[in-house]
């Protein structure tokens, strides 16, 4: 299952869909990475909230992707994890540390067209 | 082999007919959650727990690839006297857990992951038993009762 990413103005917006597996993940992973520089873009939304579970290796994989991304020069944030899946993942001891996350798509492009200058600062250090 | 209780076990015994799916690749860490929601929603579990169970599920399933690479994911209904609870056996006959104590531990990993599988379902799940034996394989059970 492809994953299409979107671009709007500064930003890549990704939905993830709700039966993805580990390979279209990792796929997503290295086809973001990558259109990021293409397009050169500020930031990346990841959109999860389809996703009705959110375990290691895809929080693990979402981490290394905004890591990654951090590496390119952009900013991630993660918006619409859904309350029972963030429950679960506490419980996991998933936390997203670092992570930029947003309740939902409006909220995490609200955030992002604040002053750029700042949210960059924020993010690089976040990331840290 | 070493069984090692990790909660007090409440006598139960299956009431319905098993669901036995095979793990052998990623895609059907997906089915299997996806199966095991749908079972524990028949059920009547809260929508919370209907998350909690597919996530412990979709960790079992990762740990049989990636340890055995094949196993098997056992979904049954279980009661002990009013109360009805959903238990899923997780078994493989891949190399086994050379320490469960160690495996238990948050943190400790084998494969490079986060070392977060079977701790984590301990705490998704009510009840969890493992039972390992190495160069044998492993099977993993875990209950979750309906509140």
């Amino acid at each position: 299952m492809e994953v299409s990413i979107l671009k709007q103005g500064p930003y890549l917006i990704v939905t993830i869909p709700a039966a993805l597996n580990d390979t279209d993940l990792l796929e997503l992973r290295d086809s973001l990475v990558a259109r990021v520089g293409e397009s050169r873009s500020r930031a990346v939304i990841i959109d999860v909230s389809a996703l009705d579970v959110m375990d290691s290796f895809s929080s693990r994989t979402l981490r290394d992707i905004a890591h990654i991304i951090r590496l390119r020069g952009a900013g991630t944030v993660i918006v619409g994890i859904q309350p029972e899946v963030a429950f679960a993942m506490v419980q996991l001891g998933l936390t997203l540390e670092g992570i930029t996350t947003a309740l939902d798509l409006e909220e995490g492009l609200a955030y992002l067209d604040r002053d750029p200058f700042e949210v960059g600062k924020e993010i690089r250090s976040r990331g840290r | 082999m070493t069984v090692i209780p990790l909660r007090s076990a409440k006598r139960s015994g299956p009431v319905a007919d098993d669901e036995v799916m095979a793990i052998g690749s990623d895609v059907d860490i997906v089915t299997a959650r996806q199966k095991g929601r749908a079972v524990a929603r028949q059920l009547g579990f809260s929508s919370t727990d209907l998350t909690l169970i597919a996530t412990a599920i979709s960790e079992l399933a990762r740990n049989i690839i990636l340890y055995a690479q094949r196993g098997e994911i056992r979904l049954g209904i279980v009661q002990n006297g009013t109360e009805v609870g959903m238990q899923m056996t997780a078994s493989d006959t891949g190399p086994g857990i050379p320490n469960i104590k160690l495996a238990l531990q948050g943190g400790y990993s084998t494969s490079g992951g986060l070392g977060l599988g079977l701790p984590g379902v301990r705490r998704l799940m009510d009840e969890m038993e493992i039972a390992s034996a190495v160069g044998k394989g492993t099977t993993v059970t875990a209950t979750k009762w309906k509140r």
